[in-house]
This record gives structure tokens, sequence and C-alpha cells, in this order.
């Protein structure tokens, strides 16, 4: 049973590292721990302790499941530079690309779980055994190709390191078009995403043309950006060589991402504020505050100062290629990003609520707490599956040596 | 730690079979996964009560045979009899053939008294606190603005209905031709029936609340907490696809009293209405008031933009 060697093996690398590993765990694990207790909080009590009522139906939750989608796409859509410039480390970028695409979705799904009023109900979302009400619902849509997405990325990197383990390369025959399949795929799930909101006619500040666009550019921001500092951690503790051009050019792309966001962003700025009809209203709240209703505010323009100095950090070369501007960059983007569709995003759609109503909504305790759970649940699966990736490719995990250690 | 005997041979592992091998390994590992999901629902539903158990698992009201919706219904009454300790009737009266219900209100008569609102809350047997649900809103206007939702007051509290400038508009489920909720849904846990009513099966619905974004009248409004109805106070006629009790977690909305309105009755809002600016009625029949209003009065339909469709007509009595 090659399978379950591989599987035995695999826990048993996560089960050995350093101090510093451990540490990094057990800062996991607590977070999954407040996440547990929240979630045990919000489960006795409904969803009403979480600060979202009628006006504000969907907030934190939703938000953050938005932000994920994107780094789940993005993560992935590096395959394309990597085959377009030959760079050296493709099947590395695939690897853990593809892995954080699936630690990724497990953090949506969750997400969308704790914010349903009916978790038991799960299996109601299964076609044919529930009902699947397509093609009219877009999350019925959003559900089915998030799943195949997940399957897709998780077969793919099974493959690969499962090979790996054996000692052989991976099939190009059957992983190849996979890997090609899964690009377009990437940006369905993102744009899928997008028409959730994009589709109510109800909300004027989502119900814009250049919102699936303008997701689909934020993601490309945002997704790279994790790679970028993760493809230097690799390099440092592996010997893998990953070349500072590669690195370069991601932080290139990445530049060029971020002004066609913020291009979009100016485009929907400009329409609202010139036209200045009642729809200004929502950008209003966003931006400047409504009524003396400024809970947004600082959010919102930080998430802006952060998008714009990443943006320029990434677009000048001399800093380009400075390493300390350079992260910092990508934690700007990241944040930036983070705040956009994690707050900006969601909220101002529903201030003011359709009636006129402002009610300033702001995440509870329990949402803050279940959130960082479910971070902390993605961030695990994510760390160990890294480390089983690392080993196999550094060729300390294999069956071969196993099978020499007589284990 | 175990030892595992017979490590796998790089023969077998090098045949050309092995992709397909590989594959068919992980399909049996993940219908292995699926299986040990299967069996633990398995476990956590068979400590449950019968009951309980077909509580759960029950399917779509709308896939019901008469045999199954006859079983519901019995489950429930006891259920509620139980709960609030008195006799429940679950109705589930079919649309009435060639009725299209339609509703108009009259704003030049409305004094924002909210008693409609209070009645609605005692007809459907809506949560009275924690947070409280009310299916009609009042909005009060400027009269100089006209009508304007985004300027208007929802929380309006003078000592004296109607204020000096002011006036009334309620909202409540438009109960659209063209409704956009029930488009969203991701599970078809509600629907607009044959009479016009859209409705929500609130033991199918999964709470994820995108009706309650797609609803551009605020008419949707969800279970956050424990719905808290005083046993004293429960209306004790009830609808399947209406005012029956209903669980924490799922979504609810006005149903043009479809207990009521099914059996010939008036909504209860329109009953109880002082200044009579509430009319009800049949669209399909030429001879009913509402028609006689929306041939002959000025009728104007909440954010027409939209193209909802609503049959909720508003009009100027005077
Ligand atoms: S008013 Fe709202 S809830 Fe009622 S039918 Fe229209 S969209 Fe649906
Ligand atoms: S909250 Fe319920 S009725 Fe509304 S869309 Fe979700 S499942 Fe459907």
């Amino acid at each position: 049973m090659p399978f379950v060697e591989f599987t035995v093996n695999s826990v048993r690398t996560v089960l050995r590292g350093n101090r510093a590993y451990w540490l990094w765990i057990v800062f996991l694990l607590a977070l999954v721990g407040i996440g547990g207790f929240g979630y045990a909080h919000q489960v006795r009590s409904g969803l009403i302790a979480t600060h979202m009522r009628d006006p504000v139906s969907w907030g934190f939750y939703i938000g953050n499941f938005t932000f994920l989608v994107g780094v789940a796409a993005a993560a992935v859509v590096l395959v394309i530079p990597a085959y377009v410039y030959h760079w050296k480390p493709i099947k590395e970028i695939v690897v853990f690309g593809e892995l954080l695409a699936v630690a990724a979705i497990v953090m949506c799904g969750l997400f969308v779980l704790v914010d349903m009023g009916r978790p038991d109900r799960l299996w109601h979302l299964i076609p044919w055994i529930g009902h699947w009400n397509g093609p009219g619902s877009i999350l019925a849509w959003d559900a089915l190709v998030l799943n195949l997405y997940f399957l897709l990325n998780f077969v793919i990197v099974t493959h690969i390191l499962f090979r790996g383990f054996n000692g052989r390369e991976y099939s190009k025959r059957f992983a190849t078009p996979l890997i090609l399949l899964s690009i377009p795929a990437a940006v369905s799930i993102h744009t899928v995403t997008a028409f959730l909101y994009n589709g109510m006619a109800a909300r004027p500040y989502w119900n814009s043309a250049i919102l699936a666009p303008r997701f689909l550019a934020s993601a490309f921001c945002s997704g790279p950006a994790i790679m970028l500092i993760l493809l230097q951690v690799v390099r440092k503790i592996m010997p893998i060589e990953i070349k500072d051009e590669a690195l370069w050019k991601i932080a290139e792309l990445m530049a060029y991402a971020m002004f066609v966001n913020l291009f979009l962003f100016g485009a929907e700025i400009f329409r609202e504020y010139y036209s200045r009809t009642e729809h200004l209203l929502f950008f209003r709240y966003a931006y400047s505050g409504l009524n003396g209703h400024r809970t947004l505010v600082p959010f919102t323009w930080l998430a802006l100062f952060c998008s714009v100095t990443a943006f320029l950090l990434f677009l000048i070369p001399r800093t380009r290629k400075n390493w300390v501007a350079l992260n910092v960059g990508a934690v700007l983007i990241f944040a930036g990003v983070y705040i956009e569709k994690g707050v900006a995003l969601v909220i101002p759609g529903y201030t003011p609520s359709v009636l006129g109503e402002i009610f300033e909504y702001f995440p509870s305790r329990t949402e803050a707490m279940v959130s960082a759970g479910v971070f902390g649940v993605g961030f695990l699966l994510y760390t160990l599956m890294v480390k089983v990736a690392v080993a196999i490719m550094t060729g300390r995990l294999s069956s071969r040596r196993s099978e020499a250690a007589g284990v | 730690m175990t030892e595992d005997p017979s490590p796998p041979s790089r023969d077998a592992l090098d045949s050309p079979e092995e992709s397909r091998e590989e594959s068919l390994q992980q399909s049996t590992r993940r219908s292995f996964l699926a299986y040990a999901a299967a069996a633990a629902a398995g476990a956590v539903l068979a400590s449950c009560t019968p009951e309980e158990r077909e509580a759960y698992l029950q399917k779509r009201f709308r896939e019901l045979s008469k045999e199954d919706v006859a079983k519901v219904v019995a489950r429930l009454e006891a259920e509620y009899a139980r709960k609030y300790g008195k006799p429940f009737k679950v109705g589930v009266e079919p649309a009435i053939p060639r009725t299209l219900f339609g509703y108009a209100l009259d704003l030049s008569r409305c004094i924002g008294c909210r008693r409609c609102v209070y009645a609605c809350v005692k007809e459907n047997n809506q949560s009275r606190r924690s947070p409280p649900i009310q299916w009609i809103s009042v909005l009060e206007m400027d009269k100089r603005t006209g009508v304007d939702v985004m300027e208007s007051n929802l929380y309006y509290d003078p000592k004296e209905v109607p204020r000096e400038g002011h006036f009334y508009m309620p909202v409540q489920c438009q109960q659209c031709r063209n409704p956009p909720c029930t488009r969203v849904c991701p599970v078809g846990a509600t629907w607009q029936e044959p009479d016009g009513i859209v409705v929500v099966d609130y033991n199918w619905c999964v709470g994820c609340r995108c009706c309650m974004s797609a609803c551009p009248y605020g008419a949707r409004h969800f279970n956050w907490g424990e719905p808290h109805l005083p046993p004293e106070e429960a209306n004790q006629e009830t609808h399947y696809l209406g005012n029956r009790p209903r669980m924490r977690g799922v979504v609810e909305k006005c149903t043009f009293c479809i207990q009521r309105t099914r059996k010939g009755l008036y909504p209860a809002c329109v009953e109880i209405c002082p200044v009579g600016a509430r009319k009800f009625g049949n669209l399909l029949d030429p001879e009913s008031e509402v028609r006689y209003i929306i041939e002959n009065k000025r009728v104007f339909l909440l954010k027409e933009e939209l193209n909802t469709q609503p049959k909720f007509f508003y009009f100027y009595g005077v």
C-alpha cells in the first residue's frame, strides 16, 4: 500500500520539527482553540452572537470568505508567468501555489459554514441529495465551482508529491492539462464570487459592471504577495534555486495588477462623484462618513494608503529590488486588499440599508474569535502540507529512504 | 510505531498501470472519507429520537407527497403543542385557482400609528424580542421631499401621529412578480406560489441570507436568536408556509397572511387599519377593490426601476 505508506510517513514528518516549528504550531492551535470556543458560543446562542442584524445581514465572515477566494484564485495564477518566462522553479511554484489554494478554499468553506444560520442543514446544498437551485442562484454556482476547484488542486498536488515521494517526476501527460485547467478555474471562482454581489440590483454599491474585474485585479495583487514572501522563505530553508529575477518579476507583475486595480477604483469613484446620484451615499459612508457615522472611514483610507504605497514600491525598480522595500510592499498589498475585501466591500453595500437606515456594523468579539479560529485552521493546514512538500522535494521524505531506514 | 512488513516494490510502482492505480487509490481514499462522514452523520442521527430524525431528513415542502405532508403536519402540531402548551393547527391550504393577490395602500390616509405592525406581529407569531421581528416597517417622510426612502425615518417616535409636515409610508413584502429573492436562494427554500405569494419553507432554509441582500424592500427578516414567542400570545391558527412558529437561524417574511387569505379572510393589517388605508383583493377579478384602485387612482410602485414588478400598489385616495 504505497499510499498508506505515503500518509504514514507524511504524518511522521509533520511530527518532527525544531523549536520554532513547534512554537508556531502551538500558536496556531491556540488560535483554533479560541475559534472553537467562539463558535461553541455562537452555536449555543445563534448568530445573535455576531453584530450582524437585518439591515447589515452579511459581515466579517463573508468579507473574509471573499478575500480568501481571491487568495485561492491568485495563488495559482502565478503559474502563468512561471510558464511564460520559463522560471526554473515552476514545479515549486505550482506546488506551493496549489497548496495555498487548497488551504484557502478550506478556509472559504469554513467561513461560509460559520455564517450559516443552519449549519446542520448543510446537506441541502448538495446537488441531488439536497436541492441545487441553479442556474439562477449564484451562491449555488459558487459552492459548485469552489468544490471543483478544491478537488482539482488537491489532485494535482497529491499527484506531484506522491510521485516525488516515490522518487519520480510527475506525469506531464496527467498533470499539465490539469495545471492549465486550474488557471481558468481560478479566474472563474473569483468571477462567480464577484457575481454573487454584482447581481444584486437592490444594492447599488455592488451592482457595478466593473466589480468582477476589480475583484480579479485586487486578487492578482494579494495572492502573489503571499507567494513572494513564501518563496523567499522556501529558498532559505530548501536547496531549491529561485532566482532573484523571478521574484522581481512577480513584484513587477503585481505593480501592473495594482495599477489596474487602482485605475478601476478611480473609474468607479469618478462615476459616483461626478454624476452624484443617490448611489453616492454608499461611497460617502465608506470614505467620508454619513451623518456623523464614520466607523469605516479610517479603514477605507488605510486600505487606499497601503495599496498606493505598495504600488509605488513595486513600480520603481530601485525599491522593487531592495528586499526590505519589497517585503514591506508585499505586506502592505496584503493588508490593503484584506481591508478592501473584508471590510470596505461588504459593509458599505448595506449602509445605508434598502430602507435608508444607517446601521453601523462592526464585528463582535465572537466574530473576531471565530475568524481567528478559521485562519488558524487554514494556516495550520498549510504549514503541515508545506512541511511534507518541502521534505519530499528535498528528498528527505521518500519511499526509498523509508525502505533504507527499515521503517 | 508499527512496522510495515512489505514496503512497495519499485517494480510494481513503475508499472504502466501505476497512474490509474494511483488515481484509483485516491478515489477509494476519498470515498472512504465520504463513507466515514456518512457513518458519522448516521451515528449522530441514530442518537436522535425518531421525530428529530424525521425532521432532520425532511425533504423540501414542494417535493413532499400527500402522505408525507400529513406526517409533517402531525409532527409539527405535536411539537408546537408540546412547546407552547396548547393545540396548534398547521394548515396546508393550496392556492385558490384563478387568484392573484394584490394589495393597495393609500398614502393620503395612513397616519403612521403602526397598528398594522403590531397586529401583524401578533397574527403571524413574530419574535417579540432579542431581536424583535416586524414584517412591516413604517417610514416617516417629509412632505417637502416627497417619497424618498433614503431620507426616511424608520424610528420616528413623536407623542402624537401624524406629525406636522410629515406623511407615512408602510413598507412590507411587495410580493414581487419578478422576485429577486427567490432566484438567489441556493437551495430553493423560497418561491412564488400560484396565487402570487412569495413563501419560505422554514424547514429547508439554510440561513445563508442571500435573499435578504437581494430584496430591495427590506422585507426579509432573520431569526438571529431563538425566536421569542410567549405561549399565551401565540396564534394557534397557522399555515405551514406562513405564521407557524419559526426556529432560530431561518428567514421569514410577510405572506399576505396566507393562513387567512386562502380561507377568504382579509390580512390582519387590512382589518386593523383605523383609517382604511389598506386594500386587498384578487387582481384577476375585474370587480375587486384593488382593480378599481389601479384603474382609477394615481398609483405608483416602490423602486419601479428595479423591475421587481410588485403586486403592492401605493396610491393617493384623495
Ligand atoms: S419584496 Fe422582497 S421579499 Fe418580497 S417578493 Fe419582493 S424581493 Fe422578495
Ligand atoms: S436565507 Fe434561506 S430562503 Fe434565504 S436564500 Fe438562504 S436558504 Fe434561501
